[in-house]
Formats: C-alpha cells, sequence, structure tokens
C-alpha cells in the first residue's frame, strides 16, 4: 500500500482567514428564470455567494490572507512562499500571487505561484505548503484557496457556482493551532467536468460527475489516509468534504461511516453555494471557529479531472486564543444580501454592453 | 487613463494606503510628501496607515465617466483616517441609501476599473462598512 503523505519536521496550520462577498443569489431566483415553478422542490442549495462588481480571486484572496495573518500574528516579509490555487484567476498570463503578495506587503523574497486543479487547486498549494516548510526550505508558506465559479445561464451548475474560499499560515508544527496528521492525495484521468481555453464556461458529464469521479476519488482518499494514520471515522470531532450541493458530501459521509453531525459544522453549500476551489478550505474554517483543542479533524477536497486531498490534522491549544483575531466564517456568511437574477446578470458579464 | 508605468509607481500607496510621517512634527500624511506641509522638514519616514475611519461626506454618482459606467451608482466619499488625512475613495459593499456621516469604514482592496477587455486591471482602496 502506498504511504501517507507527511513531511520528517512536523507542519501545520499557524493561521487561517475566510472570505465570502456579501451579495447571494437565492436558488429559486435562477429557477424562476429557466423552470418556472418545476424545479422548485429540489434545489441543490438555498443560496449561492455572488462577487460584487468590483471583486475577483485576487481581491478576495487578499481580504482571506489578511485574516489568516492576523491569525496568525506572523510578519508578512517571513512568508516565503505563496500559492493561489483557484480556476478563476483573473489573468491567464500573469500571476495572481504577484499582486497579493505585493499588496500584504510579502514581497519581493518569496516564491509566487498560481495552482489549478478545479476544486482541488486549493488543497493543492496547502499540500505544497506542507512540503515546503517540511522540507526546512521555509518556515512559513500562505496556501490561499479561493474561486469565482462560472456557470453557464440556465445550466445545472449555474444554481451552485458561486465564490469565497479560505487562506492558511502553514509552518511548524510547534507554532500551530491544527498540526498535520497526515495527507493522502488521489488522481486519476477523469473527466466529468472541464473548460478548455478561451472558453466563458465549464462543460461537464452531468450523471458521470458522481460515481466514477466525486464519491470515487473522495472515497478512496478518505479510506487510505485512515488506513495509513490507523484511524476511523468515529475518531474525528469533524469531517469536511468538497461541497458541489448538499447531498453530495452528505452522501459520501455515510458511505465513509461518517455520522450527519460530525459533516454538518462544514457544510456551508446550502448557505453560500459551490465556492468551487474555496469549498472544503473555507469549511475547514468553519470548524476551526468552533473546534476545541486536541480535536480531530479531516478534510477532503475533491477536483475535477480528477483527485481527491485527504488531510488529517489535530487541533491545538492555539486555537482559543487566536480564533478571535479575524472575522469568523460566519461573519461573512450572515452578511448577506440578496440580488436579483439581473444585478446577477450585469455584475457577472453576462449581459453585452459594447 | 493612467497607463502601466504610473499603476506601477503607485502600488504601494494604492494597495496598502502607504503614506508617510514627518520625522519633526509627526504628522501623517497619504498620499505620501517630500516635504511636510506642515513644517517644511524633508526628513519623512513611510508609514503604513491602518485603513479605519469615518465618513466625513459623500455623493452618490449616477453619471460616471466610461471608465466608472459598470459600477453605477456608487458612492464616493471624503473619509476622515484615524491617523488624521482626510481622503477621497469609493465606498463599497454598501447601498447608496445607507451610507452616512460618521458611518465607520475600513479600507478594503478592490478593483478600481479595467483597461479594456485586453489591458491592465487596477486595483486600490476602497472603504466598507467596518466588520474587522
Amino acid at each position: 500500500m502506498a504511504e501517507i503523505l507527511i513531511p520528517d519536521r512536523p507542519v501545520g496550520i499557524v493561521g487561517y482567514g475566510a472570505y465570502i462577498p456579501r451579495y447571494r443569489l437565492p436558488a429559486r431566483e435562477i429557477a424562476r428564470l429557466w423552470r418556472g415553478t418545476q424545479d422548485a422542490e429540489v434545489l441543490p442549495i438555498d443560496q449561492k455567494s455572488v462577487p460584487g462588481p468590483d471583486e475577483d480571486t485576487i481581491t478576495m484572496a487578499i481580504e482571506a490572507a489578511e485574516n489568516a495573518l492576523s491569525r496568525a500574528a506572523v510578519s508578512p516579509e517571513k512568508i516565503r512562499a505563496v500559492w493561489i490555487g483557484s480556476e478563476s484567476h483573473p489573468y491567464a498570463v500573469k500571476p495572481s500571487g504577484t499582486i497579493v503578495a505585493q499588496a500584504l506587503g510579502i514581497t519581493p523574497n518569496v516564491s509566487t505561484a498560481d495552482f489549478e486543479f478545479a476544486c482541488k487547486a486549493g488543497t493543492e498549494a496547502m499540500q505544497a505548503g506542507f512540503g515546503f516548510v517540511g522540507s526546512k526550505m521555509a518556515d512559513y508558506v500562505l496556501a490561499i484557496a479561493m474561486d469565482t465559479a462560472q456557470g453557464r445561464p440556465g445550466d445545472a451548475l449555474e444554481y451552485t457556482a458561486a465564490a469565497g474560499g479560505a487562506a492558511f499560515v502553514i509552518g511548524l508544527a510547534e507554532n500551530s493551532l491544527a498540526v498535520l496528521e497526515g495527507s493522502f492525495s488521489y488522481v486519476t484521468d477523469t473527466p466529468d467536468f472541464f473548460r478548455r481555453a478561451h472558453q466563458l464556461y465549464p462543460e461537464h458529464g452531468h450523471r458521470f460527475t458522481g460515481e466514477p469521479a466525486y464519491f470515487h476519488h473522495i472515497t478512496h482518499a478518505a479510506r487510505k489516509l485512515m488506513e495509513g494514520l490507523n484511524t476511523r471515522p468515529r475518531d474525528y470531532a469533524a469531517v469536511v468534504f468538497h461541497q458541489p450541493n448538499t447531498k453530495f458530501p452528505l452522501k459520501v459521509a455515510k458511505m465513509l461511516g461518517f455520522r450527519e453531525e460530525q459533516v454538518r459544522t462544514g457544510l456551508l453549500a446550502p448557505f453560500i453555494g459551490n465556492t468551487y476551489a474555496g469549498a472544503s478550505p473555507l469549511g475547514l474554517t468553519a470548524v476551526l471557529d468552533e473546534a476545541r483543542p486536541e480535536d480531530r479533524i479531516l478534510v477532503v477536497s475533491f477536483g475535477s479531472g480528477a483527485g481527491s486531498d485527504a488531510m488529517s490534522f489535530r487541533v491545538t491549544e492555539a486555537i482559543l486564543e487566536r480564533r478571535e483575531r479575524a472575522p469568523l466564517t460566519r461573519v461573512y456568511i450572515q452578511r448577506a444580501k440578496i440580488i436579483d437574477y439581473a444585478t446577477y446578470a450585469k455584475w457577472r458579464n453576462k449581459i453585452v454592453m459594447h | 487613463m493612467m497607463g502601466i508605468p504610473g499603476n506601477w509607481r503607485l502600488r504601494k500607496q494604492r494597495y496598502q494606503l502607504a503614506g508617510t510621517r514627518c520625522q519633526n512634527c509627526n504628522q501623517i500624511h497619504f498620499p505620501p510628501r517630500q516635504v511636510c506641509p506642515a513644517c517644511k522638514n524633508r526628513q519623512l519616514e513611510d508609514f503604513r496607515l491602518s485603513g479605519r475611519g469615518t465618513v466625513y461626506s459623500y455623493t452618490i454618482i449616477y453619471q460616471s465617466t466610461p471608465k466608472f459606467e459598470f459600477f453605477v451608482p456608487y458612492v464616493v466619499a471624503l473619509i476622515d483616517l484615524e491617523e488624521g488625512p482626510r481622503i477621497t475613495a469609493q465606498l463599497t459593499d454598501v447601498d447608496p441609501d445607507q451610507v452616512e456621516i460618521g458611518m465607520p469604514v475600513e479600507m478594503v482592496l478592490r478593483k478600481i476599473s479595467e483597461q479594456g477587455e485586453r489591458g491592465l486591471i487596477h486595483y486600490g482602496y476602497k472603504f466598507r462598512p467596518r466588520i474587522r
């Protein structure tokens, strides 16, 4: 069996921060436009978050990272890498990380790169950060998971394609509020969802996105990690799965033997939708907001294409003091202003102006 | 419209509210100065403002230049920063009818404008109702 991924030098999360934009588009408003009353009883979520007209992955990454740096109380110049996972980087060529690092006062002695792997680009950046710190190349890395997801008007994914994410200052275990116990990555060539270059909207394989993609990769990554760590579902206070809707994470939890109450704290999709690369990292921030020292937390992302990163953490005493240093994730969830489809269409550039 | 070099030159003050402080009389300036306007001293040091302040006055823009027409209606405010300087900036994440004189606000970094679909995206400070 493949061994779990864990660096020689113990590492963990020193600070975390969330960001969710202010605006919400109710699923019933999308259904009203495209389906009339046909799907009113089977909507995948209640509402999704929508970025304001002046927001993008870069501006949102900066606010989440400010919150993470506040909790970590690490001065910006000590950060030696800024890695951002997203499928909505504003530029095709020009790294988001350069602007984020400059704005945060981290430049110039830093490595930056933009990661891409659909909805698991963010946990990929975290994994790389654990390796960078674990190998002694750096003491601190800023890993950010952030998206402003695109959904084709009228498509099933338009109900859920949302905006938000989280940032993590990764450092030594001895300074961490959550220590990494181990991780596992599991990837195959499974084309369940993709977007070709220069295309505005992604394509997806409808029901194919479920069994061979989401459920296969998450269950394998989670089981292999738990086997390697010799842990069982009941050892975890909370578990966070990628959450493209409300149903999938609850179903995969049941398949793996977790109870619904272990999933609920980190299940944000009903209130804000699918924040793509931001989704499971943002769920982790909501869990950390309520975690107690010694709690174990399992996080399993899923990215189309396809693959999963599973990570097991143990919370430390440091959580108690640090979580109050920045807004809790629910502050951003509750800061909700409902908009209509017309406003959404204008802000998301669905109206041709010129 | 500001070009690439101008945008690059101003990045610290636009991204971080980087101003100056007079080493003689301690007055804080934004935008940064070469000479202190209060005491004419030339020994100034970099000073990053906190980004916290209150709305001194404001106006709602309904007819903008083409550069900002995507954002109308939007609010432009005079903001008294905690450290003293009064600056002009757009407000964001707020409905125009919710803005009040004296409202506490905080700086956020947002998109200011774009040089068309092919050009640079300009980022800079705006202010929103305080949540942090």
